[in-house]
């Protein structure tokens, strides 16, 4: 289906296929376009998992970093905040306008419950990025196997 | 989305280049960045979306009449972590823009801020000739 590696990467990319199989299987209706899903809302997200925690991206150009509000309650990131519209002087004219504007609210379950204190949240050449560590608690815990 | 009738962003989906002609030189994905043009008295303004670019990793030049962006985007995926969810898709920008006559070419200014580039191109000084018309 792919002809070339999708992400740049190939370690991710069994997963990739698995979890595509899996989306494809839950979502047989839902619309997808060379793999990647449409994101319900805006911005897009991705997720990068592992037992630490989870990196949330999104790309985000030309907003006020300080007016972006990120929120975390257990297991539920929200992410709101706004693009502002361009505001143009009296007898400027438009002959293009693509970029979208507004005001938007996404929110993510995360499959555990996130340590909230030591969130970090960088921005930076309008991608941002969220580190959320997983809580101690909630982390895996092994268990090791006696000899009888 | 929290309230629809305040939302003006149509699209998350970003637009793949078609290969159209001359194939790109690097095997990556590239896409044509949203733009906005404007014109005000004294110049045409154009802001492109363009995340992941700065400064360093743009080229913008402008042969004969086309102005040509490109934006190049190293992927930078947080190290240790896998994929779980995908809902964009990471690449290169390029997109090319003709421009008129209009245009005062020494004077083009460019600033890049939050991964939104804006091009500043002034209009030229009207360069008005007056051809008088003799009586056969």
């Amino acid at each position: 289906m792919f002809g070339r590696s999708f992400w740049g990467l190939t370690s991710p990319w069994s997963e990739m296929e698995r979890l595509r199989r899996e989306m494809n299987r839950l979502f047989a209706s839902f619309p997808t376009i060379s793999g990647a899903r449409i994101a319900p809302g805006y911005p897009a997200m991705n997720v990068w998992m592992n037992e630490e925690g989870a990196v949330v991206t999104a790309e985000l150009p030309g907003i006020d970093p300080e007016k972006l509000d990120i929120a975390v309650v257990e297991n539920t990131l929200t992410l709101s905040g706004e693009r502002k519209p361009l505001e143009l002087a009296e007898g400027d004219v438009y002959h293009r306008r693509e970029r979208g504007y507004g005001k938007f609210t996404r929110s993510f379950q995360l499959p555990f419950n996130v340590e909230a204190n030591n969130v970090q949240a960088v921005y930076e050449k309008g991608v941002l990025r969220i580190t959320l560590p997983r809580a101690e608690a909630d982390k895996p815990r092994k268990i090791a196997v006696k000899a009888a | 989305m929290a309230n629809e009738n305040e939302l003006n962003i149509q699209e998350t989906e970003k637009q793949e280049i078609a290969e159209t002609g001359a194939e790109r030189t690097r095997s990556r994905l590239a896409f044509v960045p949203r733009t906005d043009i404007y014109e005000t008295n004294e110049a045409i303004v154009l802001l492109t979306d363009m995340p992941g670019v700065d400064e360093s990793t743009l080229d913008i030049t402008l042969e004969n009449d086309v102005l040509t962006i490109k934006g190049y985007v190293e992927t930078a995926y947080p190290e240790g972590y896998g994929l779980a969810y995908g809902e964009y898709r990471v690449g290169d920008y390029e997109r090319s823009f003709t421009l008129s006559d209009k245009v005062d070419r020494n004077k083009i200014e460019a600033t890049v801020k939050d991964g939104v580039l804006r091009l500043y191109l002034p209009k030229a000084e009207p360069s008005l000739r007056k051809i008088a018309v003799a009586a056969g």
